[in-house]
């Protein structure tokens, strides 16, 4: 799992069986600093409560899918959690 | 399974069902010469693992969920071993 913020909800007019009602968020992977490492993607949320502004964890692959309800879905990112703080040891965290 | 240094620790009150309970560890991954790459990763940890600690971890999911007991859980990251040393 990796870090990551949420920078927008992707609002599909059209998707794959299974994905109906699934919420979709755009998130920008973070480094553990929480500083910008690497391109956006668009994820499932599998909490379902997560929003703009808000610091994720996420995953990626095949356990992606498994956030959901219906599990044989053709997604590769998820969102696992939301994130309340991040303890750096050693330094101050984000 | 990859080795890796405990650097940090992540808090979170609002996931999937599955992570309630959970002890999520930031990870550096190392390097031949035990050094970080700069890579991190967010794991479970199975074993107590704690601060400043070098650890082995699995990063794959099948595994993972066999550890961890739980089908269809939505984890490949975790913790399995703390290196005593190399």
């Amino acid at each position: 799992m990796f870090l990551g913020k949420v920078i927008g909800r992707v609002v599909p007019a059209v998707v794959y069986e299974g994905m109906t009602g699934v919420p979709l968020l755009w998130v920008q992977p973070l480094d553990k600093r929480g500083q910008d490492a690497g391109l956006p993607f668009v994820c499932a949320d599998g909490t379902r409560m997560a929003g703009p502004g808000e610091t994720v964890y996420w995953e990626a692959s095949r356990e992606a899918a498994l956030t959901l309800d219906s599990t044989f879905v053709p997604v590769d990112h998820a969102v696992v959690g939301i994130v309340d703080t991040i303890q750096l040891d050693g330094e101050a965290g984000p | 399974m990859i080795l890796a240094r405990v650097t940090g620790r992540i808090t979170s009150t609002i996931h999937h069902k599955d992570m309630q309970g959970r002890k999520l560890l930031i990870l550096d991954k190392l390097d031949a010469a035990g050094e970080p790459t700069g890579g991190y990763v967010i794991a479970i940890d199975t074993v107590g693992a704690g601060a400043g600690e070098t650890v082995i971890m699995l990063d794959e999911g099948n595994g993972a969920r066999q550890i961890l007991g739980v089908p269809n859980m939505p984890v490949r990251s975790v913790v399995v071993g703390i290196v005593d040393h190399i």
